[in-house]
């Protein structure tokens, strides 16, 4: 690991007193009163170059080396210096957890900023998605950046940057549930031999001879027969079953030099690392906005405080005309479960009732609110979430609409405010995050070693000056020509890239 | 220093690659005129974040507000869009001149004579023993009080106490330095008359810009100086030298003869470096005014001037008659620059040889 880069996490400046003061109130009134449940959590005080800094490297501070990030953070950089945007905190998933505070902020700023931590370490700790994420993940990226500078001396720095380059354009063609799910199983020896054992041969419906022809007639055993045959190409074929995760089928089945290799693996680790991030975006803001308010309200805040603190919050959960904030959305649907399941509006009798003055009115006294956004915030993602609790009183009360694009003016407008619609809408934003659902489902497209990917069309199109160059970084990758069967402006299509240029043409269908 | 300053380095050293690549496309498009602030130049830059497999921009959103008709009610996409296409990133104008002039390869411009004008800047460089507190030498002080003090053998080293009195005060005080700073003006001309069109104005308005690039980085101070004409001439601002339009006749010579008045006013030979362009379609209003003009050009500007350039930009009523009145005044005088620009794709080339002397 680099020095430098190190100065503020090991070496450390401890935290001022006044700091430290409150950082012990917090973190005990979150694990003893509230019963979060998170890693030890060190607090870094930087100024605003470091923690600029570190946003562009996604929270770590030492990454490889890549021209991207230097973009992200002059970015940053400048968007702050004009005072347009600012970032209050960052958190890393990792045991212990580091979160950053910026110097330059309130002491209020500073508490609020750290109970918002102490939720999002529960969260990390807690949520099911997150289980397989690599909590050593600072020394991990320390390493990937060691090893790819090793290899930028090797075989030199713009060689080995243009290939990330090519990689980074990928990273997003992973499996998020890869870790969570066994997609491809061995077939055992009894599929082989049963497989091989019964290859042309077909079961008859035991009959009398001259039944035989009506019982079992030619063309069923010729459509059995071809069911055996298909069985066994599917078994032949590669791979067997459509695979999501591009850069994992890569890393085992391209021609790559094994420099080349140990780059796709870095870049899909940490593709893989920062997914469930991406897939918990909502419940993740929401859970720690919703502690930070609780923790503020109830037991921190000093008299002297209460404007900064309603100012900077309300900035936090303000929201931009027509844009979703995932703060805001979080919280209040955890609020509005919590709310109903301490007042029993849960389960068939709630369900079934449908006047809507004892709707209204519905208290059991059931009081399991807590409860229920702990056991949420342990199982759900954001697509669950939202699928789960996201209900048509819900949608009323924050009114949610849906916009889309008019086709004469080019501008934005509101489509519906129906519920269903809504819902629909916003399941799929969350569902493909923007991400088109790709498969390889054939590793040898026409017996010439080509590879053929599906693209899942759920109603929207790829966009295609990317998608040229996606697939020619995909195509430099596999070595030979890749294909990718999509649907343009309602039309089957295929885009097909042999290397040096995309080529577009309708497919059948 | 922090470890991101050597990928922002890499990510600049890109960008400078990437305007180096659509030098061309810049300097036809436009698209970097007007762009300029004082040290720096705002470039935008196309496609440069990572491609990825992603949704088109004709996707649905939902959003969240009230609704109720104004305000809230217009809605961008929501969800999470990601890096824009396009990046706006800034250059410094010597790093763009640096990559104009290798592109181009573009001799640097060697300033005629001893031709400096003498900037005269106080650098405080003396010492003196009186000067306002703020200027005060707090070493140079304490020097003085210490040395005081031992000679008078009050100094105890254990407790080394030293109290500075008005005569051990020492002030930094300026001197005048006189730098030689080369200097440069650059005078445009334009004909504004009604054949001049929006698109050919557009092509001179680059030219210009690309000129000044260059010739702010030769020199230590340019000054420029604005000339429109139809009939007669007057000098005007920048913005308005490029949105002018006039109709009526032309003669050249009115543009000419302001120039020459005001360099004899305010740019005395010996300590500017003189460069007239003129711009027009080539039409003239008679064959005597351009007798005139290159007259002027040859008696009045040339023996003091560094070089005197035409550019000729091709519209569809200009006769390009004075490009050839031009040449065959001066075949051979290398102060005297013409340069043809048929269209947008062109202003490379006539930038090329408008700066290619070197003068």
């Amino acid at each position: 690991m680099s020095k430098i880069s190190h100065r503020f996490l090991r070496e450390g400046r401890a935290l001022p007193p006044e700091l430290e003061e409150a950082r012990l109130q917090i973190q005990s009134l979150a694990r003893d009163k509230y019963k979060l449940d998170f890693f030890e959590t060190v607090f870094e005080v930087c100024t605003y170059e470091e923690i600029n800094m570190l946003a562009a490297y996604g929270g770590f501070p030492t990454r490889y080396p890549h021209w991207r990030f230097g973009m992200d953070y002059i970015e940053m950089q400048k968007s702050y210096e004009y005072g347009l945007s600012k970032i209050y905190e960052m958190v890393i998933n990792t045991d212990p957890a580091y979160a950053y505070l910026m110097d330059c902020n309130l002491v209020v700023d500073q508490k609020l900023v750290m109970a918002h931590v102490f939720g999002h370490v529960d969260f990390f700790k807690n949520n099911l998605w997150f289980a397989h994420t690599n909590r050593k993940m600072l020394d991990q990226m320390a390493n990937h950046a060691t090893r790819v500078r090793d290899l930028m001396d090797r075989h030199g720095a713009s060689e080995v940057e243009r290939f990330i380059d090519v990689c980074l354009s990928l990273d997003n063609l992973i499996d998020p549930y890869a870790d969570h799910i066994v997609r491809r199983r061995p077939p055992s020896q009894e599929e082989v031999d049963g497989a091989e054992r019964d290859r042309g041969v077909v079961a008859r419906i035991p009959t009398s001879s001259y039944m035989d022809r009506h019982v079992n007639p030619k063309e069923w055993l010729d459509q059995q027969k071809q069911a055996r045959e298909d069985a066994l190409t599917r078994m032949r074929s590669f791979p067997e079953e459509p695979v999501r995760d591009v850069l994992g089928f890569l890393l085992e089945h391209a021609p790559l030099e094994r420099w080349q290799v140990a780059i796709l693996s870095i870049i899909r680790d940490e593709a893989m690392y920062f997914a469930p991030q991406g897939q918990t975006k909502i419940m993740n803001e929401g859970w720690a906005t919703y502690w930070h308010t609780t923790m503020m309200t109830a037991d921190i805040l000093t008299d002297a405080e209460v404007i900064d603190y309603a100012d900077h919050h309300s900035g936090t959960v303000a929201m931009r005309p027509g844009q979703l904030n995932p703060y805001k959305m979080g919280v209040e649907l955890y609020r509005d479960i919590e709310r109903r399941w301490n007042r029993g509006q849960f389960g068939k009798e709630w369900l079934d009732c449908d006047d809507p003055r004892a709707r209204a009115a519905w208290d059991t006294g059931a009081m399991l609110g807590r409860e229920k956004i702990f056991e949420v915030r342990r199982t759900h993602n954001d697509v669950t979430f939202l699928d789960t609790f996201l209900t048509e009183d819900f949608c009323r009360e924050q009114g949610f609409f849906t916009t889309t694009r008019d086709p004469r003016t080019g501008q934005w407008v509101v489509d519906s405010a129906e519920f269903k619609k809504v819902k629909q809408g916003m399941l799929q934003m969350l569902a493909s995050r923007g991400t088109p659902r790709v498969f390889i489902v054939d590793a040898n497209a026409d017996n010439r070693s080509e590879l053929r990917l599906v693209h899942e069309h759920e109603g929207l199109d790829i966009q295609l000056d990317w998608a040229a160059e996606v697939l020619g970084n995909l195509a430099a990758v596999w070595g030979r020509a890749v294909h990718l069967d999509t649907w343009v402006e309602g039309r089957p299509t295929r885009l097909s890239h042999d290397g040096a240029r995309m080529t577009q043409k309708a497919r059948a269908e | 220093m922090l470890p991101i300053d050597r990928d922002l380095q890499r990510f600049r050293d890109i960008v400078k690659g990437r305007v180096r690549k659509e030098l061309r496309r810049y300097m036809s498009s436009g698209e970097l005129v007007g762009r300029k602030g004082n040290d720096t130049v705002s470039i935008p830059i196309h496609s440069i974040g990572t491609p990825r497999l992603r949704h088109g921009d004709n996707k649905k959103g939902v959003g969240q507000g009230d609704g109720d008709g104004d305000g809230p009610g217009e809605g961008q996409q929501a969800g999470d869009a990601e890096g824009q296409h396009v990046l706006e990133t800034e250059l410094t104008i010597e790093e763009l001149a640096e990559i104009l002039g290798e592109e181009l390869q573009l001799p640097r411009i060697q300033p005629k004579g001893q031709k400096d004008a003498r900037t005269s800047n106080p650098r405080y460089t003396g010492i003196s023993v009186n000067g306002p507190e703020s200027l005060r030498h707090f070493k140079r002080t304490w020097r003085r009080a210490l040395r005081r003090t031992m000679a008078g053998g009050e100094y105890v080293p254990e407790r080394p106490i030293v109290v500075p009195i008005k005569d051990d005060r020492r002030y930094r005080s300026s001197r005048i330095k006189e730098e030689p700073r080369s200097a440069a003006v650059v005078l445009y001309m334009m004909d504004v008359s009604g054949s001049m069109g929006k698109e050919q104005k557009e092509i001179v308005r680059a030219e210009a810009f690309w000129i000044d690039t260059w010739i702010r980085h030769n020199y230590d101070d340019v000054e420029t100086r604005f000339i429109v004409h139809d009939a007669t001439a007057r000098e005007v601002d920048r913005d308005t030298f490029f949105r002018t339009r006039e109709s009526g006749g032309t003669l050249i010579s009115s543009a000419y003869k302001l120039a020459m008045s005001i360099i004899d006013e305010h740019y005395p030979v010996d300590s500017w470096n003189i460069y007239p362009f003129h711009f027009s379609d080539g039409d003239n209003w008679s064959q005597s005014d351009t007798k005139l003009c290159i007259e002027l050009v040859r008696d009045r500007m040339l023996p003091i001037v560094n070089q005197f350039s035409y550019g000729q930009v091709d519209s569809q009523y200009g006769s390009g008659q004075f490009l050839k009145d031009l040449t065959e005044a001066f075949p051979r005088d290398p102060r005297v620059v013409c340069s043809r620009v048929a269209n947008r794709e062109a202003i490379m080339g006539s930038i090329k040889e408008l700066l290619a002397g070197g003068r």
